[in-house]
This record gives C-alpha cells, structure tokens and sequence, in this order.
C-alpha cells in the first residue's frame, strides 16, 4: 500500500481543491464482523497453543518418568535361620557390581533402614533384633542395561533368601500409563484443532455474509474471479494472521511465565510437587514448533475459507446457468 | 415454478441502435434486461448474446463478456464503502487499469452528470437521484457495446432525465447500443426511438 495519507495529491476540481484520498479497500474494512472474528481467531489458537503446548510437556515427562525409573533396581535379603545378613548383602553386591551395565551397587546400612521404616516403626529401635528385609540398591546404566535373568540366577545361586527387582513390572506399568496419558493428551488436541477449524470457518463464512452484495457488484463490472477472490483473501488472511499472532502470542507468553515460575520457585516444597509430577515447566521446541504450525494454520484456513466462500457465491449468482467448467 | 412471466417474445438489438423497453409495473422489464445481462437463465428459449448462445458460454468468460456491457440497476447497487468517485471508476479499477489513466475520465462524467461536488460522498448520505446518476456514470464509463438502463429516471426531475437522456442518445451516436427500461411516457416522447412494448408476457416491437 502507498501512503497517500501523508502526501496526498490534490486536484482542484471548479469549486475548490479537493484532497484524493488512497482508494478505498475493495474489501470493506471496518466490520463489526471483521473485529469479532479476529477475536474468535485470537481465542481458538490461544487454547490449541495451550492444549498443544500441556501434550507436549505431559510426552516429554512421561519419557523422563520411564528413564529414571529405570535407572535403578533392588536386591532384597529377608532375614532367616542362620543367615549372616552382612555377608549376605556384601555377597550381593559383590555379584551386582560384578554385570556390565552396573553403575554402582550400594548396600543400605542399618541406620538408613532404621531411618526408612522410623515413620512405621517408632525411632528407638534396634534394627538388628528385628527380622526386617535389607537392601542393596543397583544404579544402572539405562543405556546398556544389565541381563536381569542372569543377573537374578547368579545372585539365588550364592545368596540365600534373595530376590532381585529390576522395577520391570512398575516401569511397564508407568510406560503404559505414561503411553494412555499422552494418547488422551493428543486426542484432546485432535478434538481442540478440529473444534478451532470448524470455528474459524463458521466465523469467516459469517464475517464474509454481510460481502455478498459486494462480490455481486464487483461481478457484475467486469471484475474476474481470481481477482475478486484474491482481493477478499488478502484481507481475510491478514485478520487471520493478526488473530493467530495474537493467540500464539499470548500462548507462548504463558509458556515462558511458567518455565520462568517453576525455575524461580525450584526449592519450594510446591514447586518441588509439581517438578516431580511435571519436570520443569519447560515447553520444548516441539512446542514453539507446534504454536508456529497451529499459527499458519488458522491463518491458511482463514484466508481457504474466505475463497471457497467468495467462489461459491460467485457461482451462486448466474443462478440457473448449466455449467460447462 | 411460478407463472411464466415473459413468452413467445422474440427480438434482436442491432448494434448501435437505440431503444426504450417499456410495459407497466410487474411486467417483466428487469428480468428481461437480467436475461440479457446473463444473470438469469431461461426456463426455456434461445438466447444470443454478441453471436453467442448463452448456453455456449463459460463462466470463466462471464467476466470478459460483462466488461462489454454496462448496466444500470433499478435499485444501484453502489458500494457503500466507496465514495461516488470510488464507485464510478471501480470497472476500470477490476481491469487492472491505473487510476492516473482514468481519473480526469471519471471526474469529467460525474460533472456532466452533475455531481461535480458530490465526489468524495460515500452513498448512504447520497439523494435517490444522485444514487441514480452514479449508477449511471459507472455503467457509462467504459463506453460499453450495449448500455442496459432499468429506470433510469425514476428518481430525477425533467429537467434531469432530459439531460440524462441527452447523455444516452450521445452515447449511442458514439456507438453504443441503448436499451432503456421505463415506464416514462413523457421521457419517451423526447425521442425518436424504436420502443419496445412488454404486456402481459408479450413484446410488440413498434419500430
Ligand atoms: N426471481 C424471481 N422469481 C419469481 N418471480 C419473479 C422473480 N423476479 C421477478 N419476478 C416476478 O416477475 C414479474 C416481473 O418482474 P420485473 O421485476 O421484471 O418487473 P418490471 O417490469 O421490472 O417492474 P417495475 O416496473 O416495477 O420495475 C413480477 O411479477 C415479479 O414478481
Ligand atoms: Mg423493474
């Protein structure tokens, strides 16, 4: 657009000078409609950003749960009839520290058993006169893993009363929790984008009612179809490019606030509930990735919308012309 | 389907020739214009616009073909976003034409149509008459094969419709073919023209 707002040309036409304004817009620019629907547009991408941006950080959490779990397993000793606990347990984790894949293998020591069972138990107690399983807890490298089986045989082989929890059963059952979590996750962004583009074209078709009468005329001066229906997309686009941004916009304002929020509050004891639940607030690149696509994409579907209509009516108007294209 | 409004009608409009259409309220005056201005199709019949049967053309072609006419509505269609000017210029504008090329064209036709001060007048706050006078600069002002005119001067005074009509008759000594719609005697008896009678679904051609 030239700005002939500020050097406007001017024409003396008999009576006086006139000043030439830039032609108006084809399009009619100021409408109630127009602002409602950049409004409904700003709305729908700000809560698919969201929903989008809460998936992501529920996939990238789940697969953060699935590695730290299985980032350890345990050696249980139950105590028995003339069994020499700490012989045992250094046995055990003599043999744990002995497989590849094995970081380290750590014995928990009385005082530490005391300490886990105190909440159940009372403080006082003397550890050692009561038969109560110990632990030797296995760091793993979760890369190579150790061979669990071999592992299990060779410690039952040598060690009495042991048992071995590689974890397997709580990881398979957080991996297919994690698994369902993200599928509702997606299925609710499904439903979120479907209800935003259904929205976004009921919006535009409503917005572009009240241009019928102006697509009529425009037909009937002569002007082409691809030109009339180039003129309203270019408009229409431009309200949906505002009202996307202005969505993501905000989107990724919130996004920021709260990665901000969960660094600044890491120690407290909320914060630490949530960080355990949700890592850190963080939004990835597949996030931003993803409020980038969802922009171009109410955008793209703003400006698809207000062609299909501006055609549709313009095959509308010859009513009763057998059509031969 | 309703009643049929116009039959067993048949006529031909020569180029550069000139006449009135006319017949009472309800006649079928506009619909007979749409048909020729291909905005409405015929539940049956022939129709030849510029050698063309109808039923020949395009869509695509539509465009093309409505460049070659101008048409004034009985009730203006003028965009009420655009100023008088805006409006009148908006057929060269859809063709592509730059407005320095065009806008002593434009300015000219709206003071011999007399709204030499009405400009930069959006519609709505236009008089019926001056609504009309617009209609009719932007269907002149591309000097069209074929003017179709519906009612022309409904909303004037005499002393307006002459000088509109002056306007027509000088457009067609240009070499425009004329066709006005009108149920005015008076207009009619200003000229000598071949008038064209609707009644009750006929035409008769007084020549
Ligand atoms: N789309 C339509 N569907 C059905 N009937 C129509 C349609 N358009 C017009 N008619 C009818 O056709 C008849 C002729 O209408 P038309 O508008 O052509 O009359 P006219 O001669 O232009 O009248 P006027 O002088 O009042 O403008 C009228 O009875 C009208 O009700
Ligand atoms: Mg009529």
């Amino acid at each position: 657009m030239s700005t002939t707002d500020q050097t406007p040309a001017v024409q003396r036409t008999g009576s006086g000078a006139k000043t030439w304004r830039r032609p108006a817009s084809i399009v009619p620019q100021r409408s109630v409609a127009g602002h409602a629907l950049v409004i409904v547009i700003a709305i729908m991408t700000f809560l698919s950003c969201l929903t989008l941006g809460a998936v992501t950080l529920v996939r990238d959490t789940a697969s953060v749960w699935q590695t730290q779990i299985a980032r350890e397993a345990t050696i249980q000793i139950k105590p028995g009839d003339g069994i020499d606990m700490n012989a045992a347990l250094a046995q055990a984790q003599a043999i744990a520290a002995g497989f590849g894949g094995v970081r380290s293998a750590t014995i928990i020591d009385s005082a530490a058993t005391a300490r886990l069972l105190e909440p159940w138990l009372g403080a006082g107690l003397n550890i050692e006169e009561l038969p109560v399983p110990r632990l030797v807890i296995v760091t793993i490298d979760e890369r190579a893993p150790p061979d669990f089986a071999a592992m299990r045989q060779a410690l039952q082989a040598s060690v009495p009363n042991v048992s071995l929890d590689d974890h397997r059963n709580w990881v398979d059952r957080l991996i297919s929790m994690a698994h369902t979590t993200v599928m509702i996750g997606i299925a609710i962004l499904i439903l979120m984008l479907a209800a935003t583009v259904m929205t976004v074209v009921f919006a535009t078709r409503g917005a572009m009612a009240g241009n019928g009468p102006v697509i009529e005329v425009l037909h009937f001066v002569g002007a082409e179809s691809q030109f009339i229906a180039a003129e309203f997309r270019r408009h229409f686009l431009w309200i949906g490019l505002k009202g996307a941004a202005a969505g993501s916009l905000a989107a990724i304002i919130v996004f920021v606030v709260f990665a901000w929020w969960s660094s600044r509050n890491l120690a407290t004891p909320q914060a630490d509930q949530a960080t355990a639940l949700f890592g850190n607030f963080v939004i990835g690149t597949t996030g931003y990735v993803g409020v980038l696509f969802i922009m171009a994409l109410v955008a793209g579907l703003t400006a698809a919308t207000t062609h299909f209509t501006v055609v549709s009516r313009l095959n509308g108007i010859d009513i009763g012309r057998t059509d031969h294209d | 389907m309703g009643p049929e409004i116009l039959r067993d009608i048949s006529f031909h409009i020569p180029r550069g020739s000139f006449q009135f259409l006319c017949g009472p309220s309800g006649a079928g005056k506009t619909t007979l214009l749409r048909l020729l201005f291909l905005s409405l199709a015929p539940t049956r019949g022939l129709i030849t616009v510029f050698g063309k049967d109808r039923t020949q053309i395009l869509r695509a072609e539509l465009p093309l073909i409505r460049r070659k006419i101008g048409i004034v509505f009985q009730d203006f269609r003028l965009l009420d976003h655009m100023t008088t000017y805006e409006n009148v210029a908006l057929p060269l504008r859809v063709r592509g034409r730059e407005e320095a090329s065009y806008r002593n064209d434009v300015v000219e036709l709206l003071k011999w149509v007399g709204l030499g001060d009405r400009l930069h007048v959006l519609p709505p706050v236009l008089s019926g008459g001056e609504k009309q006078r617009a209609a009719i600069a932007r269907a002149l002002i591309e000097q069209p094969e074929i003017l179709l005119a519906d009612e022309p001067t409904g909303n004037v005074d005499p002393t307006l419709a002459r000088r509109l009509l002056r306007l027509f008759i000088e457009l067609n000594r240009s070499g425009t073919a004329v066709v006005i719609a009108t149920h005015d005697l008076h207009l009619m008896d200003q000229v000598e023209a071949r008038r064209m009678v609707l009644a009750e679904g006929r035409l008769d051609v007084h020549d």
